[in-house]
C-alpha cells in the first residue's frame, strides 16, 4: 500500500509539473514569438541556448543550477539581498530547474508554428481592424493551436519524468522537493519493491490517461517526442 | 519636409487620395506622385515587379517606410514621423490568395472586422455584404472546403464588411480560373456601384482594368507612366494598353428602350445609338459599354444590307502600325473614343488619314454594370 509520504510526492509532483507548464507557456510564448517575427542576425545564438538542455546531460544542468542557486551563487546572492528564502533546495528552485530543463519543448514548437502561420493572417486581422494584441489573441493563437498543445503535453511530461536535475538541486525533502522520480530510486535503494511499484505504476496510468485524454481532445495534433 | 517634396505633397492631399512615396524594392525604387479621385475603381495597371503591389501595402500601411505621404480627403495616414497603424486605417484589403482564416466559418470570417468597428460607424450591414458578393450559402462552411472563386468572394465580403473608406485589392482574380473571373469582375463593379465605396484595384490584366476602372495608372519599373481617366487612356495609342489583344474602348451609355419582339435593349452614347441582345435594363439606367479592337470593322459608307445592327458615323482621329500590317485606328463618335484593329492593308485601300469621316460597325460587345 502507498504510503501517505508516498502519495505526498506524487501531488508534489504534478503540482510541480503544472507549476513549469504555466510558468513556460507565460515566458515561452513570448520568447517563440519574437524569435519568429525578428530578423536579427545573432538569432542563431539564442536559439541554440534554448536548446541546450536537449543536448545537456541534467546532472550538468542540475550542477550549474546548484551553483547559481546556492547562497555563493547569483540568484542566491540575489534573493539574499532582497530578503527571500534560499532557493537551493526548494520548490522554487525546482521549478526554476524545470523551466529551464523543459524551455525548448515549448519553445521549439511554438517558434516553428509561428513560423509557418507567416505574416499574412497577421495582416489580414491587421485590415480588419484588429490591434497586435487582438491579432495575437484571436489569430495566432487559435490557428497555432496543436503547437500549444504539443507544447503544454510535452513540458507536463517531461517535468514529471525529471530525474537528473532534481536530484541535483532538490536534496530530497519530502513534501518540498521529493517527487515521484525521486521517491521510487529511494525506495529501489532501500530495496522497497512493493512501494516503488505502487509509485511507478501509479504514475503510468495516471500519465498514460492524461495524455489519452489530452490527444483524444486534441485530434488534430501529432506530436512527435524527438 | 520643405521645398520640392512639400511642394509636391500640398499638390496632392486635399479631396482624394493623395500619395507620394519613394520606396526602395530590390532593383529598383517606387517613386511616384498621385491624386487619386475618392469615388469610383482606380486600376493600377502594370507587368509583375512594377511595384503596384508594394503601392497598395504602402497605402494600408502594411509596410513602415520612411519617405512616404498618404492622405484620404483631409485625413492624414502617414507623413513623416506620422505614421496610422494599419489598423486604425479606415481600409479594406483583399489579397491575392483569400488568406481566410481556417480556424472561422464564413461566416466568423465576415464577421471578424464588422465586430470591430464600433456600432455608430457602420456602413455597411452583414446582410448586405453577403448578398453583394453572393455568400449567403456558404455562412456556415469552413474556409478549406470552398473553392478557388468562393474564397475569393467571402474574402471580398470579408474587407467590406468593416465599412472601409478604400477598399484595396490586389490582384484578386490572379489565382481564379477563368470561367469565376467572368462572375467575379461584374461582382465587383456591382459592389462598388452599389456602396459607393472607392477602390485601387492593382493588376496585370488589361481586360479587369479596362471592364472596372474610371481611373487608370500605368505602372512600370517603380514610375508611373500615366494617369488619367479610363476614357483619355484607352484612347492614348501609345501607351502599351493599346497594345494589348485585348485592347478595348469603354463607352458612357443610357438605356432608352427596349424592343420586346426581338429582346433588344437600345442605348444612347453621344455618338448615336447601339442595340444589345439581352434582358430588359431599367429605363435611364447609366452603364458602360466595352467595345473591343478587334470587334470593330470601318467601312467608308454605311453599309445597307449587313447583319451588323449598329453602325454609326465617326471620324478617324488617329493611327498607329503597332505590328507590321496591323493597324489600331482611334476614332471619334460624338464624345466617345472607339478603337478599331485592322489591317494596313485595308487602312491603305480606304486611304484612312486623320480627319477621314467614315463609319463604324459594332460586332459585339460587352456591357460592364
Amino acid at each position: 500500500m502507498p504510503s501517505a509520504a508516498d502519495f505526498e510526492a506524487l501531488v508534489l509532483t504534478l503540482r510541480l509539473a503544472l507549476t513549469t507548464t504555466v510558468v513556460l507557456l507565460v515566458l515561452g510564448t513570448p520568447v517563440a514569438w519574437w524569435l519568429a517575427q525578428t530578423r536579427w542576425r545573432f538569432k542563431f545564438l539564442l536559439e541554440a541556448v534554448i536548446a541546450l538542455p536537449l543536448v545537456l546531460p541534467p546532472t550538468v544542468l542540475g550542477f550549474y543550477l546548484l551553483m547559481a542557486l546556492g547562497p555563493q551563487g547569483p540568484l542566491g546572492r540575489l534573493m539574499n539581498a532582497i530578503g527571500g528564502p534560499s532557493l537551493a533546495f526548494s520548490f522554487t528552485g525546482l521549478v526554476i530547474g524545470s523551466v529551464i530543463y523543459s524551455l525548448p519543448f515549448v519553445v521549439q514548437p511554438l517558434h516553428n508554428a509561428f513560423v509557418a502561420l507567416g505574416r499574412r493572417p497577421l495582416e489580414v486581422a491587421a485590415t480588419l481592424r484588429a490591434s497586435p494584441w487582438d491579432r495575437f489573441f484571436t489569430v495566432v493563437v487559435p490557428m497555432a493551436r496543436p503547437a500549444f498543445f504539443t507544447a503544454v503535453v510535452l513540458a507536463f511530461a517531461h517535468t514529471i519524468g525529471e530525474f537528473g536535475v532534481v536530484l541535483m538541486i532538490g536534496g530530497n525533502i519530502p513534501g518540498e522537493t521529493k517527487v515521484v522520480s525521486i521517491a521510487v530510486y529511494e525506495h529501489v535503494e532501500a530495496l522497497e519493491y512493493a512501494q516503488a511499484h505502487w509509485l511507478s505504476a501509479g504514475l503510468l496510468v495516471f500519465s498514460l490517461v492524461l495524455l489519452a485524454a489530452v490527444y483524444a481532445w486534441n485530434r488534430r495534433c501529432a506530436v512527435m517526442y524527438p | 519636409m520643405a521645398g520640392r517634396r512639400g511642394a509636391e505633397r500640398d499638390s496632392v492631399s486635399g479631396v482624394g487620395i493623395g500619395l507620394q512615396l519613394k520606396v526602395s524594392r530590390g532593383d529598383f525604387t517606387l517613386e511616384c506622385t498621385l491624386r487619386l479621385p475618392a469615388a469610383g475603381v482606380t486600376a493600377v495597371l502594370g507587368p509583375s515587379g512594377s511595384g503596384k503591389t508594394t503601392l497598395l501595402r504602402v497605402v494600408a500601411g502594411l509596410e513602415y517606410e520612411r519617405d512616404v505621404f498618404v492622405s484620404i480627403g483631409s485625413t492624414v495616414w502617414q507623413e513623416g514621423r506620422h505614421f496610422v497603424p494599419p489598423h486604425r486605417r479606415s481600409v479594406g484589403m483583399v489579397f491575392q490568395e483569400p488568406s481566410l482564416f481556417d480556424h472561422l466559418t464564413v461566416r466568423g470570417n465576415i464577421e471578424y472586422g464588422l465586430k470591430r468597428v464600433r456600432k455608430e460607424r457602420r456602413q455597411v450591414a452583414f446582410e448586405q455584404v453577403v448578398e453583394l458578393a453572393g455568400v449567403a450559402d456558404l455562412l456556415r462552411r469552413k474556409p478549406q472546403t470552398l473553392s478557388g472563386g468562393e474564397r475569393q468572394r467571402v474574402a471580398i465580403a470579408r474587407a467590406l464588411a468593416v465599412s472601409p473608406r478604400l477598399l484595396l485589392m490586389d490582384e484578386p482574380l490572379a489565382a481564379v480560373d477563368e470561367p469565376r473571373r467572368q462572375e467575379l469582375v461584374p461582382m465587383i463593379a456591382a459592389v462598388q456601384k452599389a456602396l459607393r465605396i472607392p477602390v485601387i484595384y492593382v493588376t496585370h490584366a488589361t481586360s479587369e482594368a479596362a471592364q472596372l476602372a474610371d481611373h487608370l495608372v500605368l505602372l512600370n519599373r517603380g514610375r508611373v507612366v500615366a494617369s488619367g481617366s479610363i476614357n483619355e487612356m484607352i484612347g492614348r495609342l501609345d501607351l502599351p494598353l493599346a497594345q494589348d489583344r485585348d485592347a478595348a474602348a469603354v463607352v458612357e451609355a443610357r438605356v432608352c428602350g427596349y424592343d420586346p419582339r426581338y429582346h433588344l435593349t437600345e442605348l444612347e452614347f453621344s455618338g448615336g445609338r447601339i442595340m444589345l441582345v439581352r434582358q430588359r435594363l431599367p429605363a435611364g439606367e447609366s452603364v458602360r459599354l466595352r467595345i473591343a479592337a478587334r470587334d470593330v470593322s470601318i467601312a467608308l459608307e454605311r453599309p445597307n444590307a449587313s447583319s451588323i445592327l449598329n453602325v454609326f458615323p465617326a471620324s478617324v482621329e488617329a493611327l498607329d502600325e503597332q505590328e507590321p500590317g496591323q493597324v489600331m485606328v482611334r476614332l471619334r463618335a460624338g464624345q466617345a473614343a472607339i478603337l478599331a484593329r485592322i489591317s494596313r492593308k485595308s487602312a491603305d485601300q480606304l486611304q484612312l488619314v486623320p480627319g477621314s469621316s467614315v463609319f463604324v460597325q459594332v460586332k459585339s460587345m460587352a456591357l460592364v454594370v
